[in-house]
């Protein structure tokens, strides 16, 4: 209902009493209102400003966030206010939408951050006001066209494994991609040139040969300008069957307009060596070598310009007719005026209506041959006023098909600028990528390194070495090792925990990889080959016991004795702790963790098939000890080391 | 005006128009020519004499008043935007005819607007009358053209105008007759003279005998 509606609704129901003297049958039970409340104003602190209204405002629209229960997630005891971390401006269109029932778009605004907004509030856009929707579906539509620009460029990416038919159409589509591909574009390129300008040199008068009238240079070289184009049409006939082959849905080719033009362009030859020198159709002969010159169309796929023009033509379809409607019935309306005008006059040329048209048509293009002219008075006003009318008619949708053109054009320009800078843009994001995952190895590794330090040293090294990730890094980190750990091979057998070799998904070096998929297969990661291979066991996610462990060797680490599940870790208040990284250790004592594992049934259901150590960065009180949540200081006091065992 | 005066009017409007076409001014904005209805503006009197008025507290005074100035800005509520507010309640119907007489009930001055004044004094005797009061409205929107009298073809309209808020999609269909032979039920049980004609005073006892009705009066008490 709307907002105005809700308000009028006691009226309506009050009203209804007008038709209880009316009624025969007693009337339903009204609705009650349990713990009606005073209307009170509530605050909704937007970040940072503060805006109020009254709670029934909000209550108008019980399907959105702030009209509904949902709104209690955000409310902040303490200032006993409803806390949004969003955009103020926004807001108050948002807010608006409840106070009036009436939905704006401000113009100011950018499309995309306000249709976030009213996804998070909950509120369809589609109930925007008319003042303001026709604004905004302009607007959403500029932004979906830009959006499919930067789509139509991936088609760029080459896949890894592309068959020998995809590699050839890629290379048809985009010439720049490879150097066959640009050397085929400038060939075929060259040869149409060379076929046009045959085509029209064919016809130049050349030569004359003495007491015989100028032949054109067609009929004079035969065998040349023959022997030209059969060029022309093979190259043309290969590159048709060429992308025919090469096309992903040949039926749709087949149907699109530059394939059409190829037909045409080289159907004429074909069918010129079929029927030699019958006369009967020698005429129509010659008029289908006319459709050779579609053979300059083929341009289109080698300018963009050209591409352009005709989108643009396409788009203004309607002006276009209506440009023709209108001048069509101007041109009937002056010629019969003419016509008549200039009936009486002797020896006039306006011998009838239709021989009347090409007259108006020259006259209102204001082109003027003067091979037909009117003589009378009568016919030379009404001449005049056809020619300044034809200048009015002509003029007014050309402004229209300008600014489609200016618009389409200037499009592409962006789609070009947004090709290069998108270049750049994912250069920079490939290299911040490859940062985080060689911070993620090299923290690995580090990970190796710290199990040789641990057996030995005490934890000062480790806390140098774990100070250098930040907290975010290493729950990163973390998270991506249990995802290594999670993914296991096909073929892991589940039973046999000793005996297969199953090996997780690592997250490896770019490099590394494609060394590795060149070479066919994937080779163990030489420095973790030991644990590799001991990663037998289940399809373990991350580490869920830990054990504190102070000092005591490694082999014993997996004591299940202080086994706590994962959780309760999570269950500290203030997150004081996290884990840092986690690292693998050598096969010794994951075999005798196996061991002991096969009877210790996990309180959870993840298991790891390694012990691991992980760094914690909890202040004092280690996690298994209950106790510790009291006692808890705020800043990290030392660190533990504490052992995260496989089991 | 005469036909002589409006001639010379219109000739001199038409001259005017050629003198423009030829010497090619543009055509200034005809905003002199029509005067623009300003909106009104309508402010009720206070809330104490409002108090002393109505039956409303003061805090449910002031909860009326957002509302409606909210809903109607310019402080007045009239025939239309009534007709539509009525609308929106009764979607499968057509409640105009019903807003209409509604409308008459409230503005109880026959100026053609129901300001807040009126609304709120209308909803006063509504929501917190005695049932005397409210049969007393109730008969004043029946009796449309207030001459103290319901006849069968006022009570036909208001009839008609109640059926036609239901719409056609009722279960069981509604017929021609329908409103006819309800309005029949309705003047035999009220008319008790059998003059065809129905009283305030026959009106209000038959009501007050009638219990479905007197609960009924007692329905919407707490609407607000």
């Amino acid at each position: 209902m709307a907002a105005g509606v809700a308000a009028w609704l006691p009226f309506a129901r009050a009203a209804a009493i007008g038709w209880m003297p009316v009624a025969n049958l007693p009337m339903p039970i009204a609705p009650t209102e349990k713990n009606k409340r005073q209307d009170e104003l509530i605050i909704l602190n937007v970040s940072g400003r503060r805006f109020q209204t009254w709670r029934n405002t909000l209550d108008r629209y019980p399907d959105t966030l702030l009209g509904s229960s949902e709104k209690e997630f955000f409310y902040n005891e303490e200032t006993k206010e409803y806390f949004f971390d969003r955009d103020p401006d926004v807001f108050r269109s948002v807010l608006n939408f409840y106070r009036t029932g009436k939905l704006h778009y401000p113009r100011y605004e950018c499309i995309s951050s306000y249709d976030e907004e009213l996804a998070f509030f909950g509120i369809v856009p589609e109930i925007i006001g008319d003042c303001c929707y026709e604004e905004y579906k302009d607007r959403k539509r500029e932004n979906a066209e830009r959006l499919m620009d930067d789509q139509e460029d991936n088609k760029d990416a080459k896949l890894p494994n592309m068959t020998f038919r995809e590699t050839m159409w890629r290379a048809f589509e985009n010439p720049h991609t490879s150097t066959m591909a640009l050397v085929f574009y400038y060939v075929t390129g060259f040869f149409i040139a060379v076929s046009v300008i045959t085509n029209v040199v064919e016809t130049v008068p050349c030569g004359s040969v003495p007491n015989q009238k100028e032949v054109p240079c067609g009929e004079r070289y035969t065998v040349a300008f023959f022997c030209m184009d059969t060029a022309c049409v093979m190259i043309f006939t290969v590159e048709y069957l060429m992308r025919l082959f090469a096309a992903p849905s040949r039926y749709r080719f087949m149907r699109s307009v530059m394939s059409i033009i190829d037909v045409v362009a080289i159907l004429p030859y074909y069918i010129g060596l079929v029927m030699t020198d019958n006369e009967d159709v020698s005429g129509a002969f010659v008029t289908l070598r006319v459709f050779r010159v579609f053979r300059i169309f083929k341009f289109s796929r080698h300018s963009q310009g050209l591409r352009i023009l005709g989108y643009t033509l396409k788009s203004c379809a309607s002006e276009l007719g209506f440009l023709l409607f209108s001048l069509t019935m101007a041109i009937i309306i002056f010629a019969t005026v003419m016509f008549y005008a200039e009936k009486g006059s002797s020896s006039s040329k306006f011998t009838s209506i239709p021989a009347s048209f090409w007259y108006t048509i020259v006259t209102m293009t204001t082109l003027g041959y003067g091979d037909m002219v009117p003589k009378t008075i009568a016919g030379k006003i009404f001449g005049s006023i056809c020619s300044l009318s034809g200048v009015l008619v002509i003029a007014l949708p050309v402004p229209v098909i300008v600014s489609n053109f200016s618009r389409i054009y200037h499009q592409n320009q962006r789609a070009d600028k947004r090709r290069a800078q998108k270049k750049a843009r994912l250069a920079r994001i490939r290299i911040s990528k490859t940062g985080s995952s060689s911070a993620f190895l090299h923290s690995k590794r580090n990970g190796l390194f710290n199990e040789a330090l641990e057996l030995t040293s005490s934890t000062e090294e480790e806390q140098r070495l774990s100070k250098s990730t930040s907290l975010l890094e290493s729950q990163h980190h973390h998270l991506l090792h249990c995802l290594e750990k999670t993914t296991v091979s096909e073929s892991a057998d589940h039973r046999s925990v000793m005996s297969s070799t199953l090996r997780n998904h690592e997250f490896v070096d770019e490099q590394y990889y494609q060394q590795s998929y060149l070479e066919g297969g994937l080779q163990n990661y030489p420095s973790r080959s030991p644990s590799l291979s001991s990663q037998d066991g289940m399809t373990g996610t991350c580490c869920t016991r830990r054990s504190k462990k102070h000092h005591t060797p490694l082999p014993n680490a997996s004591a299940p004795a202080h086994m706590q599940p994962l959780t309760h870790t999570h269950t500290h208040q203030q997150g004081l702790q996290e884990l840092s990284t986690i690292h693998i250790q050598p096969l010794s004592t994951s075999r005798s963790s196996l061991n002991m594992r096969v009877d210790d049934p996990a309180p959870l259901n993840c298991q790891s098939s390694q012990i691991t150590t992980a760094i914690i960065s909890i202040p004092t009180p280690p996690v298994t000890t209950p106790e510790g949540d009291a006692h808890l200081p705020a800043g990290p006091a030392h660190q533990n080391v504490v052992k995260v065992s496989a089991l | 005006m005469s036909c002589r005066k409006r001639c010379k009017r219109e000739i001199f409007k038409f001259a005017q128009y050629l003198f423009r076409l030829v010497t090619g001014t543009l055509s200034t904005d005809s905003v002199e020519d029509e005067l623009e209805l300003s909106t009104v503006r309508h402010r009720p009197e206070g809330l104490e004499q409002l108090e002393a008025r109505t039956r409303f507290s003061r805090k449910e005074l002031q909860i009326l008043y957002r509302g409606f100035k909210n809903e109607c800005p310019s402080g007045v509520v009239n025939e239309d935007t009534f007709k539509d507010i009525y609308a929106q309640f009764f979607p499968q119907g057509d409640a105009s005819t019903y807003a209409h007489f509604l409308f008459n009930a409230f503005d109880t001055d026959h100026n053609g607007s129901v300001s807040f004044v009126d609304f709120v004094m209308g909803l006063s005797i509504l929501l917190r009358g005695t049932v005397q009061e409210k049969l007393n409205w109730a008969f004043n929107l029946y009796d449309i053209n207030k001459d103290g009298y319901i006849t069968k073809e006022e009570m036909l309209d208001i009839m008609k105008a109640i059926y036609d808020m239901m719409g056609k999609c009722t279960y069981p269909v509604l017929k021609e007759e329908t409103p006819r032979q309800h309005v029949e039920v309705f003047f035999q049980k009220m008319d008790k003279n059998k003059d065809g004609v129905v009283t305030i005073d026959e009106f209000i006892d038959c009501c007050q005998n009638d219990e479905n009705i007197m609960r009924s009066m007692h329905l919407f008490e707490n609407v607000l």
